[in-house]
Parts: structure tokens; sequence; C-alpha cells
């Protein structure tokens, strides 16, 4: 039968996929050089092929550390801790609602903590959220000390015997060093109470988010200790490849997705199922 | 994030010093430089595309001087271009002849729809008018009361209808138009809840408040960290609602915002404000020239 075969216009084609899903330059030109090394070796000839190529060289990249540290990590000692930080808007409230109302399905006990004591009226919507999801809510009141409520959510936990407790934080800009400095001692509150690092210390990047994700990784990062990212709002027609970038340069694994707004629209990564979403035309 | 623009351009002309005229080769190689900026600009690729399609015609043009070095006649073909495709001058709100002037602002999830109904209403009042805020957003957790905060600090009224009394947004945003009639609102801030551009059922809610109010500005709220994807919402949101402008949001980070260059680039819509903080006068108005800058890195 006809059809092309693997030729110039077909890498030119799938470059511009890559860098139309916001995957940057550097890691777009890596995957098209492993892919035409991989058609060079393996004596490729079909576009089918060649596509299958790409996308595993892709899963590759976005399988960092080994598998059993992909899910959401579990304490030994209760209460277990999870962090939920990241830039303005991105989806962090949505999605420890998501993460309560999943643990809660399984039969957890869930405290939320109402860290974020800046934005209006966001202690009423982590307050609406726990109402629907049935969890015990720690809060203070507005312009209060994030860390305070972290610090108590704890102490309420293992006085109620409560197994997890998700912090919310207020969305920041990681180029505002002051508020980048308050993390750091939320985090260190957090430690201390703890007597050890929070279990997860999850970064939300939202999947319409371009180049910039890279330099809010970095950012974060280099103040806290970041366990991975939950990338948000995969519902629409981003395709967040940005996330192989970061995955590229920083080994950071992907946790979770958003794909909507419902309490029920969270998912586990799964590299396949992402890189199979990114190149669909 | 990358060296600047022009200190690359340097480079791929220094050699060239006293060649006479600048080779195709020459600018090919300027070409990808520019492109590459753009591209981690998060300018849209078809948008690239058609910009460097202009540029190089130009560039091409230019002659080798021994005063005017070839990579700063670059910069400045490209530059203007920008500038030009930008809007050029500053777009100014439209006004309604008759008040109010109703404006409603939508976008996708987490843009900064809320946040800029109240700074949008403190700029006004500034001025000496009177700006009403609507809470149109009747799905988001506590959205109606983040708007009420809001207007509190901003001292400003909120329009929203109680909990028991349960109506659709178009009808909420009729009945607000009615109710600044009555109370000499000459502006009306309509905020919408975030949705996808995808999402047929709530587009079309925003088509029925359109029809029902008419507004005199429907603004598009974009994250000025958003990537490839806006030429696509862009171009949805444009489709179905007929867009006045956009507003861009979040500038106060260190994304370079291409998306600006996309969106104007596939609506024709001009951008009207930006935002570059969460405080309420963290906003200003947009010029295309500050903005041509940041996105080339300059
Ligand atoms: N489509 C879609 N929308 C989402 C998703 N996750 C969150 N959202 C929406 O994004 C908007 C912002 O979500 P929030 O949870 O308030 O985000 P946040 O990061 O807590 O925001 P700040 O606290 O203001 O920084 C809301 O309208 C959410 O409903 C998702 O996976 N898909
Ligand atoms: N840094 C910064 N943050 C902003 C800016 N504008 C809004 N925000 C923040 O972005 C987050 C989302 O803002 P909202 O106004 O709630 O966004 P929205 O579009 O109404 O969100 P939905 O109604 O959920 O779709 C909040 O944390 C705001 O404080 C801005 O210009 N700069
Ligand atoms: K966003
Ligand atoms: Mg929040
Ligand atoms: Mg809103």
């Amino acid at each position: 039968g006809g059809g092309r075969g693997v030729d110039e216009e077909l890498y030119e084609e799938l470059e511009a996929s890559l860098i139309q899903a916001d995957i940057n330059v550097q890691t777009t030109q890596r995957l098209i050089g492993a892919l035409r090394r991989a058609v060079e070796e393996e004596g490729i000839r079909s576009i089918q092929q060649a596509v299958e190529a790409l996308k595993r060289e892709m899963v590759a990249i976005l399988e960092v550390g080994d598998p059993s540290t992909m899910g959401l990590k579990e304490a030994s000692l209760p209460p277990t801790l999870y962090l939920v930080v990241g830039v303005n808007g991105v989806g962090k409230t949505t999605t420890i609602a998501k993460i309560a109302h999943m643990l809660q399905s399984r039969g957890k006990r869930v405290i939320l903590a109402a860290g974020d004591t800046f934005r209006a009226a966001a202690i009423d919507q982590l307050a609406e959220w726990a109402q629907r999801t049935g969890t015990d809510l720690v809060r203070h009141r507005e312009g209060a000390d994030p860390s305070a409520v972290i610090y108590d959510a704890i102490r309420a936990a293992r006085a109620r015997s409560v197994d997890y407790v998700i912090a919310d934080t207020a969305g920041r800009l990681h180029t505002r060093s002051n508020l980048m400095e308050e993390l750091r001692k939320i985090h260190r509150v957090a430690e201390r109470e703890l007597e050890r690092v929070p279990d997860e210390v999850l970064l939300v990047l939202d999947a319409t988010t371009g180049q910039n994700a890279i330099s809010q990784a970095k950012l974060f990062m280099k103040y806290i200790p970041i366990t991975g990212i939950v990338l948000t709002k995969l519902d629409g027609t981003a395709r967040g490849g940005i996330v192989l970038s970061i995955a590229d340069d920083l080994k950071l694994p992907i946790k979770l997705v958003g794909t909507g707004e419902r309490l029920e629209a969270l998912e586990e990564f799964n590299a396949r199922r992402f890189v199979d979403r990114l190149l669909e035309v | 994030m990358f060296d600047s623009l022009s200190e690359k351009l340097q480079n791929v002309f220094m050699r060239l010093r006293g060649k006479g005229r600048v080779t195709e080769a020459d600018v090919n190689e300027a070409v990808r430089e520019v492109r590459l900026a753009l591209l981690e600009a998060d300018v849209s690729l078809p948008v690239v595309r058609d910009f460097i399609g202009r540029i190089r015609e130009k560039a091409l043009g230019v002659e080798v001087l021994e005063s005017l070095q070839p990579w700063q006649q670059v910069i400045d073909i490209v530059y203007k271009e920008m500038v030009a495709l930008l809007g050029q001058q500053q777009a100014p709100l439209n006004v309604a002849s008759t008040p109010p002037t109703i404006v409603m602002l939508c976008g996708l999830q987490g843009t900064g729809k809320t946040t800029l109904a109240a700074k949008l209403g403190t700029f006004l009042k500034k001025q000496g008018h009177r700006p009403l805020l609507v809470a149109c957003d009747i799905y988001r957790p506590a959205a109606i009361k983040q708007l009420q905060v809001l207007g509190e600090q901003a001292e400003l009224p909120v329009y929203a209808l109680p909990e028991d009394q349960r109506k659709g947004p178009p009808t909420i945003a009729r009945m607000a138009v009615e109710y600044a009639r009555q109370h000499a609102n000459d502006f009306v801030i309509l905020d919408t809840a975030g949705r996808l551009a995808i999402d047929d059922e709530l587009m079309d809610e925003l088509g029925q408040m359109r029809a029902f109010v008419q507004p005199h500005e429907v603004i598009l709220v974009v994250d000025a960290m958003v990537g490839q994807d806006a030429v696509n919402f862009a171009e949805q949101f444009h489709k179905r609602l007929a867009l006045t402008g956009f507003v861009m949001t979040k500038l106060d980070g260190d994304t370079r915002g291409g998306a600006a260059l996309s969106i104007r680039a596939v609506t024709g819509v001009p951008i009207k404000f930006i935002g570059t903080g969460e405080k309420l006068d963290a906003f200003e108005p947009f010029y295309p020239d500050r903005m041509a800058q940041r996105i080339l890195g300059m």
C-alpha cells in the first residue's frame, strides 16, 4: 500500500507537535535527535513505528525515580502530612479537596489545614470543600500566621487520631522572595512538629502554563524540598508538555493529574497515557 | 533565561562586518535565533512562523554599513514589527453613550477574573465612577464570598443573589443591570465562573449572558504564564463571544508573556490592561512597547 515513510517532513511535524504541547525547544531537540538515532539503528520505516519510538523516549524521561515512589507516601507514624504549594490560581485548594475525597473513600480520616490566610475567602473556599467531603478543618482567622494553622492541624490530628493532614497554602509567585521565605518557615515548623519532613510536598502546576513552569519548579525547589508534581487542568486543550522538560531537567516526578473541577477528577499519573494524549491530533 | 536576543544576533553578524550586503544564509541564521527567542517566550508556533516570515523579508534588504551594525538593524526590525502587532497604541475601555457601561469578564479557570473585577472597579472608582460588581459565578466554592470580600476592601457595592434564590448567571446579569440603572451605577462589572473553551454548555451560558445584557466590553482574562494553548482557547472564546479586548494577569512574575502576541494575532482584539499583583491597585493600562521589550528580553 502507499503512504509516506519516515522523512524530513515527519520529523518537522513531530517537532511542531512537541513544541505546541509546551515541551521546550531543548527537550524537543533532544527527543527528535533520539528518534533519528532510533530510526537509524532499528531500521524503522513506518510512521507508526517512528511515533512509537518517540513515545518510548518520552515515557523514559517521565519515569523519574523508582516506580514504588510514584504514589503518595504514607507515614508509618501518623499523621501523614501533605503540604500543597504553587503559584496563584493553579488549583491547589481544589486538588486538596480531591485528595481528601480519595483518601476518605478508602476509609481514611483527614484534616484540612486552611493555610491560605491571605486570599479573599480562601478559608471559606476550603471550608466549603471540607463540608462537601465530610473532612475536618482547622482554620484561624484571615491574616493569621499560616505556620500556626498547620502546627495546630498536626496537633489536632494527633489528638483525634486522624490519619492525614493536608495543608493548603496561599498562591505565591516563585519570584517573591519574602513569600518564599514564608513557605520555608511553614516547612520548618511542620518538620519540627512532625519530627520528620512532610511526607509529600506537592508542587501544583497548571497544564496551560508554558515555559514559566520551569522557573516555578526551580525556585520552589530552591526554598523547600518538593517531592512531586500535581498537573492540573488536563481536561482542557493544553497538553502540559512542560512537565517533560521539568522531569528532564529537574528529575521531579509527576504524581497526580487533575482532569476537572469535580471531586472525582483526579488521577494517578500514568506516563504512557500522558504521552498518548500529548501526541494525539 | 536566555542571553538577550541582541547578544545572539550580534554573534550571528559578527563575522559579517564589511562584507557588503547581508546574505540569505546570514538572515536565516538570525531568523533562527529570533524563532528560538519567541518560542522561549511562549509565543505560539503558528504565530512565530508568521512573524519570522515578515522579519525575514525585511531583514534581507538590510545593507551592511560601517556605522550601523546589521544586528542592530535586525533588532530594530523585530522590535518595530512586534510593537505594530501588539497594537501600537493604548486601547481605552469602550464606554456606553447611555450608562451603565457593561463589562463582562470571562476566561479559563484561575486566571484572575474575580480579582480583576475588583481591580477594574477600584480603577474606575478613582476616576470618579460608581461601579457595581456582580457575582455571576454560582459554581466555584465561595466565589461569591470572594467577590464580596474584595468589594468590601475596595469599598464597592457587590450585587449577588442569596443562595436560596437560584437563578442562572445570564438572569443574574440582567437583574444586576436593572439594579445598576436604579442605583445610578455607571459601570457594571460581571464576574463569571472560569471555564474551558471546549465546555459547550458553559460557553453557551456566556453566549446567552452576552445576548441578555449586550455588554460594551467582553474581556478575556488571560494568565500571562500561559503557553502554546493560548491561540486555541482565545480563538474559541472570540468565535463564540466576539471579544472586545483582553487583559493579561500575573505579569508581576518572570514570565515573558508571549501569549499577548499570540492572542492579539489570532483575534485582532486589543489588550486593554495588565495585572501586576494580588493587590487591588496592581493594575495598569497596557503599553505595547513595554510588552514587546519584555517578550524580547530587552
Ligand atoms: N478545568 C479544571 N479546572 C480546575 C482543575 N483544578 C482546579 N480547577 C479550577 O481552577 C480554579 C482555581 O482553583 P483553586 O483550587 O482555587 O486554585 P488555587 O491554586 O488554590 O488558587 P489560589 O489559592 O488563589 O492561588 C478553580 O476554578 C477550580 O475549579 C482541573 O483539574 N481542571
Ligand atoms: N501574582 C498575581 N496574582 C494574581 C493576579 N491576579 C490575580 N491573582 C491571583 O490569582 C489567583 C486566582 O485569582 P482569581 O481572581 O480567583 O481568579 P479567577 O479567574 O476568578 O478564578 P476562577 O473563578 O476560579 O476561574 C488568586 O490567588 C489571585 O490572588 C496578578 O496580577 N498577579
Ligand atoms: K492559570
Ligand atoms: Mg487556594
Ligand atoms: Mg473567580
